[in-house]
């Protein structure tokens, strides 16, 4: 076996740095801040509701006869980003053609960088009527969202709409025809019976493989990895020396396999097992035999060493860059920081490992019939009092379709563009020819993964979406990381614990209220509300009584 | 008899509000009582059963630790599933704990004010770098102490810095030097690490000292965009040279998060 020495790395590495100013003299910088954090805004979220429990129904929209130019429309556009600027430039650049194209409508973005702080606060505006207009969210977001009634607006009519919809004669811009959405995209934007939201962007897993490790340890790489290759790998891997040191990459630190997102993880296991997760309604069915001996797996490999996590341990992409991982698995919408060349990178420039790196599919237990996770933003229009407000949003949001953005946004990450006609413009397949030409905008790693997606659109498959589905999948996901987290801890994994453990998340989760829309219960009222409300409550009774006393003074 | 229930209802909306202004996240600040009482104070004395920092330092990862630490500064409260957890930088007379998400009722938040010492049983474990205390519970204990800051002015470089991990830190005679935003400008900070932020985000911002170039950060978390050291660095200019005091948290690397520039 034989890498690169370190000054080679380093030369190596100065070249891209050069070009992306992404590590300076050493220092790294916190890519992103941890999941956990951004539960911050949970506070403030469920501080206000608490004042505003339910929400108002509101009529529902209907397509105006024409869209009324004379007027001046000021909409709110929340926007999210993988801390990226190349994304946030792009959202601005639209904003400003759409502006130009309609000078009438101005639109104010506000932008976010996680999905949660975006539905934390849409559920605190909701209460408050101060919803954006458009928004980037997801599928089961949109669920919550929707226990208010009204509040979210249907789109199917708007997209048939001759003159406004996919395609329309009246719209100043060259959108896609209902035809030229990629099908499986749009259908999962479908909740109950109609369509919430537009797909925006689109992106799976990969599995990002050290393919010169794999290959190290005598093993040659499949087309298709299994989850039996990946743990027989990564066991492998677990070798040491004398002085501790493992021998694969000759370091003290060697996690084989990490996984970004056990909720998918989970999800994804199941899937490929035609195991139960739940139905379309929301009955849970995720305690069963199958998660159970998926758990007992996780335990066995995570108390070996060779399993780790996210939540656990930290970035893949940053395991993987200092060859101390061989199978990270990540979102796609991650590729850039993938690899001995990403262009993007949280490690220090002496910590990077020369080694080739493949790009995957996430294991599989059918190698004949894959399956795969489908994700990614997607764009959703809240109703307002004027209808002419919401057909400016829905002009807007639909702009967001178009090849210009499609295709620029696509390019910053491992995404996919949402429209055939995207996907099939010159300017993508150009972009995709270019693999490999440099380091950054056609960085080989972003462009395979997702081609990865490209070619597998037809495997992919999302979850049921209801009321409840974002618990569910938490709950999906914390299964595997408490599990992980026990045996690290040389607690003992069986039956008992599993059964306790199914238990607990089935309470900590309220998975027993799953599906039923419209009742989401915000928990307990704090107690500067209940004072409040007494207060009043006491307030308006004594006044009342005064009023009936005067009365009877007047009488007498 | 109207005026008094006037009187009632305002006051009833007072007592409102004014409770809930108590759920914002508020930064204590240092006070003479605390660093009078710290004085008398052993901060390195422990109870029965309880480590010192050196076993602490030598306990493997994922082993149960009980500690005795003082509160330094406290990140936001938030409720997690039902559960309110919240961040705390905290310290005894030897070393820094760093508490990650331990539950505490929001009641308890607001009682854990700078100084108080509490005594902590958790997990040590490590996240990029970063070692810390996790799926903790805790008790307050009579006690009270208020770190003075280490000077690592001349220890920033020094391959020994990851041994005052987490510890509340000075460093004096640094150099604003420029960031690069995504235009390619020189710039004297960063909304989040490569400028995609906005007003609010965390602030990043390098420094020179001795040749040698750090990036620090503002942690929105710790201190918001209503606090003077978020104002301060968004204020700075390059070439301007500061002193900050901040705490020496790790992300693959040091990351400290600073509190004050001057």
């Amino acid at each position: 076996m034989s890498f690169l020495g370190k000054e080679e790395k380093t030369a190596k590495k100065e070249t891209a740095i050069k070009e992306t100013v992404k590590i300076k003299n050493g220092k790294d910088r916190a890519r992103k801040k941890r999941i956990g954090a951004l539960g911050v805004f949970l506070l403030s979220a469920a501080f206000l509701l608490s004042g505003c429990h339910g929400s108002r129904a509101r009529k529902e929209f209907e397509i105006p006869e024409s869209f009324d130019t004379s007027r001046q429309y000021e909409i709110t556009f929340w926007a999210k980003n993988d801390t990226n600027k190349a994304q946030t430039n792009i959202y601005e650049n639209a904003i400003a053609s759409f502006e130009e194209i309609y000078p009438n409508i101005k639109v104010n973005m506000r932008l976010y960088t996680d999905y949660g702080k975006i539905y934390n606060d849409v559920i605190t505006n909701i209460s408050t009527d101060t919803a954006p207009n458009v928004c980037i969210t997801y599928p089961d977001h949109i669920a919550t969202y929707l226990t208010g009634d009204g509040v979210v607006v249907a789109l199917d009519k708007l997209f048939e709409d001759p003159r406004y919809g996919f395609g329309g004669s009246e719209l100043r811009y060259d959108g896609p025809q209902r035809e030229e959405m990629v099908d499986a995209f749009l259908e999962e934007c479908v909740i109950g019976d109609a369509h919430y939201a537009i797909p925006y962007m689109r992106s799976t897993e990969a599995c990002y493989v050290n393919k010169t490790y794999v290959e190290a340890l005598g093993y040659e790489l499949p087309e298709v990895l299994t989850w039996d290759y990946v743990w027989e790998v990564s066991e492998a891997a677990m070798a040491k020396d004398a002085e501790g040191n493992f021998m694969l990459n000759g370091q003290k630190v060697m996690i084989p396999f990490i996984y970004k997102s056990t909720d998918n993880m989970m999800i994804q296991m199941l899937r490929q097992q035609d195991a139960g997760y739940s139905t379309e309604e929301g009955t849970i069915e995720i305690f069963n035999d199958t998660t159970k001996e998926i758990l007992y797996t996780v335990a066995e490999h995570a108390g070996t060493g060779a399993f780790s996590t996210f939540k656990i341990s930290s970035y893949p992409a940053n395991f993987l860059n200092a060859g101390q991982c061989i199978f990270a698995v990540d979102s796609t919408a991650g590729a850039t920081w993938m690899g001995s060349d990403a262009p993007l990178s949280d490690i220090s420039e002496d910590k990077f490992v020369d080694f080739e790196t493949a790009v995957k599919t996430v294991p599989q237990f059918d190698t004949e019939h894959l399956q795969m996770i489908s994700q990614g933003p997607s764009v959703c229009i809240f109703n307002k009092q004027d209808p002419q407000e919401v057909l400016a949003s829905w002009l807007f949001a639909q702009y967001l379709l178009t090849n210009d953005v499609q295709v620029a946004y696509a390019e910053t990450e491992g995404y996919v563009p949402v429209t055939k006609k995207a996907m099939e413009s010159a300017a993508y397949v150009d972009y995709l020819d270019r693999i490999g030409e440099d380091d950054n905008a056609h960085y080989e790693v972003k462009i395979l993964a997702s081609e990865l997606l490209t070619e597998h659109v037809d495997d992919t498959f999302v979850t049921p979406v209801f009321n409840g589905s974002t618990s569910l999948r938490d709950a999906a996901g914390q299964m595997i990381e408490s599990v992980t987290k026990s045996v690290r801890r040389k607690e003992t994994v069986d039956d008992a614990y599993i059964d306790a453990l199914y238990d607990k998340m089935n309470s900590l989760y309220r998975l027993d209220q799953t599906g039923q829309a419209g009742q989401k219960d915000f928990g307990k009222m704090p107690t500067a509300s209940v004072i409040l409300l007494v207060f009043l409550a006491v307030a308006w009774v004594a006044l009342a009584l005064l009023w009936i006393r005067d009365r009877k003074k007047e009488k007498h | 008899m109207k005026k008094a229930m006037n009187l009632v209802m305002t006051l009833g909306l007072a007592l409102a509000v004014t409770a809930c202004g108590n759920n914002a996240q508020t930064m204590e600040t240092t006070g003479t009582t605390q660093q009078e009482a710290a004085a008398a104070e052993d901060t390195t004395a422990k109870s029965e059963g309880v480590m010192t920092y050196a076993e602490y330092n030598a306990a493997e990862l994922d082993t149960e630790v009980v500690v005795e630490t003082y509160i330094q500064a406290k990140q936001g409260w938030w409720e997690n599933e039902g559960v309110g957890v919240a961040t705390f930088y905290t310290q005894d007379g030897d070393g820094a704990y760093f508490l990650y998400n331990m539950p505490c009722s929001q009641e308890e938040y607001e009682s854990l004010s700078v100084g108080t010492k509490i005594r902590v049983t958790g997990y040590k474990s490590e996240w990029a770098g970063e070692v810390e205390i996790i799926d903790a519970s805790f008790e307050i204990e009579d006690g009270t102490y208020v770190a003075e800051p280490v000077d690592l002015s001349e220890e920033l470089s020094s391959e020994d810095l990851i041994l005052h991990q987490n510890i509340y830190f000075t460093a004096s005679g640094l150099t604003v030097e420029p960031s690069i935003d995504a235009d390619g400008n020189e710039v004297p900070f960063l909304y989040n690490w490569d400028g995609s932020g906005t007003q609010g985000s965390d602030l990043y911002f390098n420094v020179s000292k001795d040749g040698q170039t750090y990036t620090f950060t503002v942690e929105s978390y710790l201190t918001g965009a209503d606090t003077d050291v978020y104002k301060t660095v968004e204020s700075l200019a390059l070439g301007q040279e500061i002193s900050v005091k901040g705490f020496m948290y790790w992300y693959e690397g040091m990351n400290p998060h600073i509190v004050s520039v001057q």
